[in-house]
């Protein structure tokens, strides 16, 4: 068991050095040159106006709230599924309850306009 | 000493997947998308580097390799540098779980969790974390709006592929990549997509939404946001972006063969790893098909289709699913 987690996280770490390799080889061999309009937000080649960084649509916000939702229920369904199997018929009919439970609230949202973009 | 063989044996398997998914996807990936793409419009690609064009992106590479790293003065240098590493790795890290075939020493995997289909989707999401770092980062209108379309995107097509990886669970009752694979073998055990017609489907147009392809690459529409969140990166880093876009394209497909189509199952004449690699692209092919095929969503479009119609309809599936195996 650790050692499945020993051999992925020598996945991530030597992973991430093999992404971060090109990276300094272009550090070291790739040419510079310095000219004020280069560094320029790329905007249709006019002077940009404003940062980027302002307020954006709500409306990500309220999709991103009802997947966090939908998301960690998921997540009870997998050892569910796993030993399903072995539980026979209540384990079927405990979880349609968690189901529909889980259906009542998209109804709600998409009856409350959660899921519209307007 | 038993400890240092299997660090080595961690080490190598790594920079094997790595390069392997860099010249194969990566690589061969997007000459073969330029080849598809050129062959359905009668086109003939390139044809220029190497025998029949082959060459063609090891020349871009090495191009993309002596190209300036320009980073946009208003920009997060941080942020902006960071979602480079973030976005290949996640892609790659999903290659941990995949089987690509049988040897008589056991299956090809770089290591068999126990919870592989769960790490699946835990690490495929990852990706909008570095996508959306992109789109902040540079301080870029279209970037960030390519950004957030991206992390809506991505989260609200989560939620299906979510439910058919439980399906698909359900009825491996394992959540083991190569138990599964071992669950479609035999005369009395399809292939799940005979079984899981509509999961599979799923799957399918989920996957898509996944990778940002067409019809749902309004994430990096060229139209309207020039490259959507990749569109400040220059150089290198555009390849890290290609290496993980195309990583987690065949990801994707990977997960798609080793769930539905029965991974490295085939008949004997052919070595186990080749009949893989012969579904993977074909669902690749599949992808690239889909691409010259349909029109681009609108984003209500998009996020409706998930929500009204994806999601009843897998989370119906897996109840019917779920009644047949358990209760019959």
């Amino acid at each position: 068991m650790l050692l499945d987690w020993g051999y992925v996280a020598i996945f991530a770490l030597i992973g991430a050095g093999m992404v971060v390799l090109p990276l300094l080889i272009i550090w070291l061999i790739s040419p510079r040159s310095n000219y004020p309009q280069k560094f320029e937000t790329y905007e249709s080649g006019v002077p940009t106006i404003g940062q980027a960084w302002s307020q954006f649509h709500v409306r990500y916000y309220l999709f991103t709230l009802v997947f966090v939702i939908f998301d960690v229920e998921i997540i009870y369904l997998y050892p569910w599924a796993v030993v399903a199997r072995h539980l026979g018929a209540l384990a079927f009919w405990e979880m349609l309850v968690f189901l529909v439970v889980l259906v009542l609230g998209l109804a709600y949202a998409w009856r409350r306009g959660a899921l519209e973009w307007t | 000493m038993h400890w240092g063989w299997e660090v080595l044996r961690a080490i190598v398997g790594t920079v094997i997947i790595f390069s392997g998914v860099a010249v194969i996807a990566a690589m061969f990936g997007v000459l073969l998308e330029r080849k598809i793409s050129a062959w359905m419009q009668s086109r003939l690609g390139p044809k220029h580097v190497g025998p029949q064009g082959l060459l063609q992106t090891v020349a871009d590479t090495i191009k993309l390799l002596q190209k300036e790293n320009i980073v946009p003065s208003r920009a997060d240098r941080l942020i902006f540098a960071s979602a480079v590493v973030i976005v290949p790795l996640a892609a790659l890290l999903d290659y941990v779980v995949i089987p690509f075939g049988t040897t008589r020493w056991g299956p090809l995997i770089f290591r068999d969790l126990n919870i592989g289909v769960l790490y699946f989707a835990a690490t495929s999401s990852l990706v909008v974390i570095g996508i959306l770092m992109a789109g902040w980062g540079s301080n870029n209108k279209y970037a960030l709006l390519g950004g957030l379309r991206s992390a809506a995107q991505l989260v609200t097509y989560e939620v299906p592929i979510g439910v058919v990886l439980v399906t698909v669970a359900l009825m491996a009752g394992s959540l083991s990549t190569v138990t599964i694979v071992n669950g479609q073998a035999g005369a009395h055990h399809l292939w799940y997509v005979l079984q899981q017609p509509v999961a599979f489907v799923i799957f399918l147009i989920a996957a898509t939404a996944e990778v940002n392809r067409v019809p749902f690459d309004l994430v990096e529409a060229e139209s309207e946001l020039v490259a959507g969140y990749f569109s400040e990166y220059s150089g290198m880093r555009f390849a890290l972006f290609q290496l993980g876009e195309y990583g987690e394209m065949f990801a994707m497909a990977a997960m798609a063969v080793t769930l539905f189509l029965g991974g490295w199952l085939g008949f004997s004449f052919l070595p186990a790893v080749l009949w893989f690699v012969i579904k993977l692209y074909a669902v690749i092919f599949v992808f690239m098909w889909v691409r010259w095929t349909y029109p681009r969503f609108r984003i209500d479009q998009m996020l409706n289709f998930s929500w009204k119609v994806l999601i009843p309809v897998s989370v119906l599936n897996l109840v019917v699913t779920a009644f047949f195996v358990i209760v019959r």
